[in-house]
């Protein structure tokens, strides 16, 4: 018979207090969206209301509604664009030798680290001088360009795990550059695809910076609004918090339903491979 | 196929870190940043210099001091917090699946809803202050995100002095490690060049240099005990997946053999796996360090940009720029937290590139 250890007592204890701790947060916040606001006394915080109070829910979704279309505008499109050229990148960088290669990686790299505060002076000078500044397409185009380096590097590791021969194979075969691509590592990439959709999805959704400097009011993401919304003093806490909920909800759905993907990217983030 | 993406980001990247760098050197007179064509002049490191020694730019010296505070207690915290949850997610525990889940899911969120969140738990009269009353004790009225209480004090005047005893340590060290590893000559220059900088800080010039005509005094913020939980909570989980795969990585048979030799459990963990693990904290520590460096959105929703005492550079080179219109100066915030995350980042990726063409070739 197994021997029974009493550690182990011990860690699922530590495991589910650290777990409570950590939904701490989150109760708050569910609880709070659903208390009228006159009901949300910060003596009883932490007690549940009584009776849902949906109301909230309505009065947020009414100011978000456009800001989320802006988000979901702005995320898919940025994240497929990214993810094609991430793509067709990640597919030269791995497969194709050339002079210059092993300098241009690392080169790239270090896009995916610099603090973006230290381009955002000429990129918002750069936008204001082609007439993109303050819209959507404007900020898609910066997400896109940005996204590159993260793209191309989750793309690279997974095409170098394609074998050579298939792609020499193939070029004696007389396959040239864009026939590989199109016939042979494009159908292998589904998995790949996924990964960086997904991570991209949740990066260029959560986004802040750039979101708060280089749009208008009418072009502003769900970020921007929420941190408007929770930023004022004295304010009832029940829009905030059923706002913070519905911006959060689709990365976090995005997460739970295709976690495994999600953590990939999050692995890939700390450049193994 | 590549070139477009490399035009692109030759000038997104490079391009755009050059002329910050460019307009950092500029002063743009008193005309607005935002005119059309506005008269720049060169003005060499004299926005620099502002902002170390300037009389209006006391609240950019403590954003760097609260920044560091900040890095060192969350880059701590993160990597303490995620390898405990790694080893006690990683004893085959049941419903291992749903504990992960919880313990990552704050990655999913974006800094601003974590900010929301936590500014309400954090609220001076509400959420964890108002704990002790629900077992009929008084609330705690510590003030989570404005306490303007300090510890740690120091004179910001005698800055070089400090800066010089810290180098003085650093080649101490270099000069006890290469002595350890029985080098002569390395270690011997080190010594000498840590003697002549304590004796240059503590005794020679270095102890008259003052930045500063009057003493200023910088110290940790109270108030940052707030953001680095919030942080913390966040981003612990990504250490925890980083050193969950290290962990599932580590070959049992190794364990087995330290087990066989007669190991505990705890000593398997302290000379089988953290010594396998040590690649892993390294990585964890650049991404978070540089990630905590430039931290911005989680002050911006939880403290907003106005509170002082959790303030960063991230946030007054905001201010600087877009509300105070003061492009020069923000450019050179920009270049100093550029810097920052350089040091950090780019002797990491050097070693990673050449470790991996070793690999190859």
């Amino acid at each position: 018979m197994k021997k029974v250890r009493p550690g182990r007592l011990l860690i699922y204890a530590a495991l589910v207090m650290l777990a409570a701790v950590y939904l701490v947060p989150v109760y708050m916040t569910v609880i709070t969206s659903l208390k009228a606001p006159e009901a949300i006394q910060l003596a009883s915080a932490w007690l549940p209301p009584d009776r849902p109070h949906w109301q909230s829910y309505a009065t947020a979704w009414d100011q978000f509604a456009p800001k989320l279309k802006n988000s979901l505008l702005l995320a898919v499109t940025a994240t497929l664009l990214s993810a094609a050229l991430g793509s067709l990148n990640g597919y030269v960088l791995s497969k194709w030798t050339f002079r210059g290669a092993g300098v241009i990686f690392p080169l790239m790299v270090f896009g995916m680290f610099i603090p973006y505060q230290s381009i955002l002076i000429p990129l918002f000078q750069f936008l204001r001088n082609i007439n993109l500044y303050g819209g959507l397409p404007g900020l898609i185009l910066v997400h896109v360009v940005y996204g590159l380096p993260i793209t191309t590097l989750l793309f690279r590791n997974f095409y170098a795990e394609i074998p050579d021969e298939l792609v020499s194979s193939a070029s004696i075969d007389g396959g040239d550059f864009f026939r590989i691509y199109r016939w042979i590592m494009l159908p292998l990439s589904g998995p790949a695809f996924v990964v960086v959709a997904i991570w991209q999805f949740t990066q260029i959704w959560n986004e802040f910076l750039f979101a708060v400097t280089l749009t208008r009011p009418d072009a502003q993401p769900v970020t921007v609004a929420l941190a408007n919304l929770a930023g004022g003093q004295a304010v009832y806490w029940n829009l905030p918090t059923a706002g913070s909920i519905l911006a959060a909800l689709p990365t976090v759905l995005v997460y739970i339903l295709l976690g495994r993907f999600f953590m990939r990217g999050l692995l890939a983030g700390a450049l193994k491979g | 196929m590549l070139s477009p993406s490399l035009v692109l980001l030759a000038i997104f990247v490079y391009g755009f870190i050059g002329r910050t760098v460019y307009l950092s050197l500029t002063d743009w007179g008193r005309q607005m940043a935002l005119a059309l064509h506005p008269t720049i002049h060169f003005v060499g490191l004299d926005n620099y210099r502002e902002l170390f020694t300037g009389f209006l730019d006391v609240r950019f010296r403590q954003d760097l001091v609260n920044m560091l505070y900040f890095t060192l207690l969350f880059v701590g915290a993160s990597l303490s917090l995620g390898l405990a949850l790694a080893i006690l997610i990683d004893q085959q525990v049941r419903g291992e699946a749903i504990f992960r889940t919880i313990f990552l899911f704050p990655m999913s969120l974006s800094l601003v809803v974590t900010g929301t969140m936590w500014r309400w738990v954090l609220q001076p009269r509400g959420g964890v202050n108002v704990l002790p009353a629900m077992i009929g004790r008084e609330p705690w009225t510590f003030l989570w995100l404005s306490s303007r209480s300090q510890y740690l004090r120091f004179d910001w005047q005698h800055l070089p002095r400090y800066l010089g005893v810290g180098i003085a340590i650093a080649l101490a060290l270099v000069a006890s490690v290469g002595l350890r590893r029985r080098r002569r000559l390395g270690p011997a220059l080190a010594g000498v060049a840590a003697g002549a900088t304590l004796g240059w800080a503590l005794f020679g010039p270095g102890s008259h240099v003052k930045l500063l005509p009057f003493p200023e005094l910088h110290g940790f913020n109270d108030a940052l005990i707030g953001v680095v939980l919030a942080a913390t909570w966040q981003m612990a989980g990504y250490t925890m997946a980083l050193y969950l795969a290290g962990l599932r990585g580590v070959p049992s048979e190794l364990r087995e053999a330290a087990r066989v030799d007669g190991a505990s459990e705890l000593q398997v963990y302290r000379y089988v796996d953290l010594p396998l693990l040590k690649p892993i904290t390294l990585s964890a520590l650049i991404i978070l360090g540089h990630i905590a460096l430039k931290i911005f959105d989680l002050v911006f929703a939880m403290a907003g940009p106005d509170n002082a005492p959790t303030s960063v550079p991230a946030i007054s080179m905001y201010l600087t720029t877009f509300r105070g219109n003061q492009l020069a100066k923000g450019a050179s915030i920009a270049v100093i937290l550029l810097i920052m995350v350089s040091v950090l980042i780019i002797p990491y990726l050097v070693n990673a590139f050449r470790s991996r063409r070793a690999e190859l070739g």
